[in-house]
């Protein structure tokens, strides 16, 4: 059964729940933020702008313990059942992918930091040349599977899932990029240490957009679609959708 | 529509002459149907202990319950859920004809117990419900002893010989439920000197003590605090092991926490059954889903 959109007898529960859908939609936006300002920060060789990355990094934190408290508040005093079940742990488990997330945009600001503040010359731009691209796949994954949670969208969501495998390979071409470049020439080792870790921050931030599209699945169809493969996914999410 | 053929069930249902079970057109789905009526989810166990098809009950003209079709398997804790009304005290009050007292009341359809139908005119309805016994929402103790509490119905049975083997039924009855320890030294006392929760715990060993098949709760804790409905509940999950139990509640909590399969009614028809933690997690009918989230209007 899909989720129902009429309301609760008692008024306060749909009040919770929405405050509760608001919390990690606005979480979500701010990982959003955080990623394009860590990708912009690296892009202008801004270290200022990277270091507010790193120092907004808790706010995100904070909204994940708040959020976790009001699903513990709702379970406690409102005994969810059905759909309103499923969208309390749905969104709980998305709030740690998106904290996750936020961790990844500041691994990338300090990143930033570490390649620029040093004494040494900074790194050639063909270094840092697969950062771009994965970082716009994984900013886009971003937003399309928040856009699916504030639309309850599963098509949305599926889509997102489908993008992870693009993200991956551009990883893996990254790092051979990397590897050819750290052979050729030693002195590149230590900036292309850094940037392995930032396009490896990229490409989990891909897996925890594909986590949140799976959660949506779930918590709309109430279908689990985790470690399936694409093809079977859809068949799945179209499953058991029966409406009298 | 593919036909399913359900092999345990195929002769059974023959005989009972009901309609197929049958896919919806939505893939995943199993709908039961018969006259044109459809209970989501499968109605039907592997190993029945009670097969109900096509009942309806009539209170004088209202129709209360209409065409209901569900088994109950054995061992098994089948909860009925539903906003009063809905029918599910009047269906659990038909599998051992409890509604023959009331007047005006009329049951059509088949029931069986095992193979015997319930409503047949060779059935000693004082016999059934000595196979199907009931505790109620009140405690309703006889004003009578402890001890006479749980020994009448053996006794009116014939089924002990001596005071010896009556002793030790009703010793043994009232360990079953959990109560003997806090009566073995006031057995003659009044049942009715009992707090709550030890008087339904008293219904319950006199209902265990004439050894029945199965036992209908109806909203057997709705009078008690949250320690004796515990302790019921405790009980009613080691009875499951040698009866087939169906419980009639109110709180979906626990339906959730006491029965492995659950019925959801809804003005005479039977919406939905399923295993109880997919009714509860991801209900297939809208009905079901609003019920549960607390959605009605």
């Amino acid at each position: 059964m899909a989720m129902s959109q009429d309301a609760h007898t008692v008024k306060q529960f749909d009040v919770q729940l929405a405050n509760l859908r608001s919390l990690v939609l606005e979480m979500g936006g701010l990982v959003e933020k955080q990623i394009e300002n860590a990708i912009q920060a690296l892009n202008d060789e801004n270290l200022t702008a990277a270091r507010e990355v790193i120092a907004r990094d808790h706010v995100i934190n904070g909204l994940q313990v708040k959020s976790d408290e009001d699903s513990v508040n709702l379970i406690a005093l409102r005994q969810p059942l059905g759909s309103d079940l499923r969208m309390v742990m749905s969104l709980s488990n998305i709030t740690t992918d998106l904290e996750r997330i936020g961790d990844g945009a500041k691994k990338i600001a300090r990143m930033t930091i570490q390649i620029y503040e040093g004494v040494g010359s900074p790194p050639s731009a063909r270094l840092l040349r697969d950062i771009m691209p994965m970082s716009k796949l994984a900013i886009e994954m971003l937003h399309n599977s928040l856009d699916a949670l504030a639309r309850l969208n599963t098509e949305k969501a599926l889509q997102v899932t489908k993008r992870d495998g693009d993200l991956d390979e551009e990883f893996q071409a990254a790092l051979r990029r990397l590897m050819t470049y750290m052979m050729e020439d030693s002195r590149t080792i230590g900036h292309a240490i850094n940037v392995i870790f930032a396009v490896k921050a990229l490409e989990r931030i891909g897996d925890h957009c594909k986590n949140i599209a799976e959660h949506i699945v779930y918590m709309v169809e109430g279908k689990n679609i985790r470690h399936r493969n694409i093809d079977t996914r859809r068949d799945v999410a179209a499953q058991d959708t029966l409406e009298k | 529509m593919s036909t399913t053929t359900l092999e345990t069930q195929t002769a059974l249902n023959g005989a009972l002459n009901i309609g197929a079970e049958t896919r919806s057109s939505q893939p995943g789905i199993l709908v039961t149907d018969y006259n044109n009526r459809q209970t989501v989810g499968k109605i039907t166990v592997d190993h029945p202990k009670m097969i109900c098809r096509e009942v309806n009950v009539y209170y004088g003209a209202k129709q209360a319950l209409k065409n209901v079709g569900l088994d109950i398997g054995i061992n098994e804790v089948v909860a009925f859920i539903g906003p009063s009304g809905c029918g599910k005290s009047t269906f659990l009050r038909c599998l051992n004809r409890m509604n023959d007292t009331i007047t005006g009341c009329r049951v059509t359809g088949q029931i069986k117990l095992d193979s015997d139908d319930i409503y047949d005119k060779s059935i000693d309805v004082v016999q059934l419900r000595a196979r199907i016994g009931m505790v109620f929402q009140k405690p309703n103790p006889f004003p009578k002893s402890i001890y006479e509490n749980v020994a009448y119905g053996p006794r009116i049975h014939g089924m002990v010989n001596t005071k010896a083997e009556l002793d030790d039924l009703v010793r043994a009855s009232l360990e079953r439920a959990g109560l003997l320890k806090e009566v073995a030294t006031r057995m003659e006392e009044p049942g009715t000197s009992l707090s709550g929760g030890q008087q339904q715990r008293l219904c319950i060993a006199r209902a265990i003590a004439v050894n029945p098949e199965v036992i209908l709760m109806d909203e057997p804790c709705s009078a008690l605090d949250p320690i004796a409905t515990a302790k019921i509940e405790e009980l009613i999950d080691e009875l499951r092991e040698s009866y087939t139990i169906v419980i009639v509640t109110h709180s979906m909590q626990q339906a959730a926490r006491v029965s492995q399969r659950t019925a959801y009614f809804h003005l005479g028809d039977l919406i939905e059954v399923g295993e109880t933690d997919q009714v509860f997690t991801n209900p297939k009918h809208k009905l079901t889903e609003d019920y549960i989230t607390g959605r009605f209007g």
